[in-house]
């Protein structure tokens, strides 16, 4: 706590004897260590002289038993003298217990290219029978479920919808609101050149319905709820709660992941209505201001516009959606293993593959779904 | 042994409230230099909480704590700095870094707080860790990777790396098989002796107290009820007290002690 003396030796070629004085402790070391330790050529007896050390603690005793050691070798015979009890006791300690060998990390050599390439590929593979398993489980779980629907663990299914559903309102109705400005405005300025202003409403029909609502509300609710499902389920394994539902002969699955998906399945659907509201609205506000579609027209030209399938096409998203998000999330949870580090990868991991699966999902639909509303 | 009659930590009047339950009232405990105090006392009866009180981590709601004589509760950032720096804590579950090997845990402090070089902390990082009685090949692994027992040791070498003149202990030897327990216990004997460390330590380890501890604090009814050596205090009549050591397992180490 208070000022040391920096440790210091001084050697005494009359008498042959090292003086050590100062404080030999941590704080006060470092500039003597960064001196190579001190050699003779004058004598072969040298004596170390203890007895102007005010304070000493492990990191000084090391420090001496090295300059002890460095003179040793160069054929010296060393001899200790005044060196309080307190500190002989530490000297010895610390000699006592000093690895004898210098351990080597292992193998710091580097793997070869194919041995990494077939690691790689027998973990991926291995990866992906745990997906399919993982699936199997909650497919199996899921039909249990619907065959008794009393088994559901009602309180945290209506838990998840409020976190996932109500608690995500502000956000999604503003992004596609914003988006649906940023779609009319965008578009619209192509299609006043051409006077083809009524278009309009149609494009923002068939776009927000279609596509952007579900994709928008679909991503927004990756990053919130696929993150979270895998942080709660990863602590939970971290906090080794998961094996105990196991032991308790708690199906984790049951308990934790149907309720997640259902409640996916029912609050994600809403949100897209939500989603296509909000971006209609966003469009028909640029369409007022700026290609002179007044709401009235705008609204009783979208039924004629717009058929009701594209907005169908739009909703049938959502479960295979939701499915993909909260499957996700639950799966990266259970990945982790063992460090605060792999909560944070795992998560990381989630996002980024539910966000994919999404977007590959979304693709497959337009290819599938009928385009009769175009 | 070095004792001296200045206590280096010393609690007033200290009251804590968690929720609406009040823990602590009127506590006043004193810990000397150089000696092991033991805190024990039943479950739930606020060891952990005056523990925390002490590391800076909760603020009592009235109170004073002083040590090295400077009020913590009311001292500038850089002096309670000064204070963080000279001593060393060991969490009952470890608390290593998960992201760092064992080597990097213990090699931590020293890489943030001295201008060693590198070779040297390393070094002293590794003799730290033989010291607490871990294998060298433990020094690369994860903590992920080790058991509970060697956590607790590497947890330990992190504590002193820095040869702290005060070392919290939470739980040391819970979770020890009876042989690391007893090696611990001798650690922190030549610790204390090398030292003049001052060790202040939760446990519930009937043979540690009895073997290492100088001074056992008894807490109990919100208080201190007794601070005395492990062998007057046994003689204490207060019930709770009675109650701690009177238990199947207590019996027989009363007997031996």
């Amino acid at each position: 706590m208070n000022n040391q003396q920096p440790a210091q030796l001084s050697f005494d070629k009359n008498t042959h004897t090292l003086h050590c004085s100062g404080s030999w402790t941590v704080s006060a070391i470092s500039d003597f260590l960064k001196q190579p330790p001190l050699t003779t050529n004058k004598t072969n007896r040298i004596q170390i002289e203890g007895g102007g050390i005010s304070r000493m603690d492990t990191t000084g005793a090391w420090a001496l038993h090295q300059q002890a050691n460095a003179l040793k070798k160069s054929g010296k015979t060393i001899s200790f003298s005044g060196f309080s009890e307190e500190h002989t006791a530490l000297f010895q300690m610390v000699e006592a217990a000093l690895p004898e060998k210098q351990p080597r990390p292992k193998s710091s050599r580097k793997p070869s290219f194919l041995y990494v390439l077939g690691k790689k590929s027998v973990d991926r593979y291995f990866s992906l029978l745990n997906g399919l398993a993982f699936l199997g489980e909650v497919i199996v779980f899921f039909g249990r479920i619907i065959m008794r629907p009393a088994r559901l663990q009602y309180k945290s299914f209506l838990n998840v919808i409020d976190e996932t559903g109500y608690r995500a309102i502000a956000i999604v109705g503003l992004l596609s609101f914003l988006i649906g400005i940023v779609l009319a405005y965008q578009s619209g300025q192509q299609l006043k050149t051409y006077g083809a202003n009524i278009y309009i409403i149609s494009l923002i029909g068939i776009a927000m319905l279609q596509e952007f609502g579900p994709l928008i509300t679909a991503i927004i609710v990756a990053g919130r709820t696929s993150s979270a499902f895998t942080a709660q389920i990863g602590t939970m394994q971290l906090n080794e709660e998961i094996d105990a539902l196991r032991t308790m002969g708690v199906s984790p699955v049951i308990r934790l992941v149907i309720p997640k998906i259902l409640g996916l399945i029912i609050s994600l659907p809403l949100l897209i209505i939500l989603a296509d509201i909000c971006g209609v609205l966003g469009g028909m506000l640029v369409a007022d201001k700026m290609l002179n579609i007044s709401y009235y027209s705008f609204l009783l030209n979208f039924p004629n516009m717009i058929q009701l399938q594209t907005l169908l096409n739009g909703l049938i998203k959502g479960p295979f959606f939701a499915c993909i998000i909260a499957g996700v999330g639950c799966y990266q949870g259970f990945q982790v293993v063992s460090s605060a580090d792999s909560v944070g990868r795992k998560t990381t991991k989630s996002v980024v593959q539910s966000i994919f699966l999404i977007i590959v999902a979304d693709a497959l639909f337009s290819i599938i779904l009928p385009w009769q509303s175009v | 042994m070095r004792k001296s009659t200045a206590p280096i930590i010393s609690i007033a009047d200290v009251k804590n409230v968690l929720g609406k339950q009040v823990v602590h009232e009127h506590l006043n405990l004193d810990i000397m230099k150089g000696e092991i105090t033991a805190i024990v006392g039943g479950s739930g009866c606020g060891k952990t909480t005056l523990l925390r009180n002490i590391l800076m981590l909760l603020r009592p709601k009235s109170g004073s704590i002083k040590i090295f004589d400077i009020d913590i509760l009311h001292c500038d950032i850089k002096t309670s700095q000064k204070i963080r720096h000279s001593w060393g804590v060991l969490f009952q579950h470890g608390a290593l870094f998960s992201a760092l090997t064992v080597l990097e845990n213990v090699q931590f402090p020293l890489r943030t707080f001295t201008t060693l070089p590198p070779k040297v902390q390393k070094e002293i990082a590794l003799l730290k860790i033989t010291m607490s009685g871990l294998p060298l090949e433990a020094a690369f692994k994860y903590p992920s990777e080790l058991s509970g027992g060697m956590l607790k040791r590497a947890a330990l070498a992190r504590a002193i790396v820095m040869d702290p003149e005060l070392l919290f202990l939470d739980e040391p030897t819970s979770g020890l098989d009876p042989q690391s327990a007893g090696a611990f216990d001798e650690l922190l004997l030549d610790l204390k002796e090398g030292l003049g460390l001052t060790v202040v330590m939760v446990t519930h380890d009937l043979s540690s107290l009895a073997h290492v501890s100088d001074k056992v604090v008894f807490l109990g009814e919100k208080k201190v009820l007794a601070a005395l050596p492990l062998q007057e205090l046994l003689k204490q009549k207060h019930p709770l007290i009675q109650a701690y050591f009177s238990g199947s397992r207590g019996e027989s180490y009363v007997k031996s002690a």
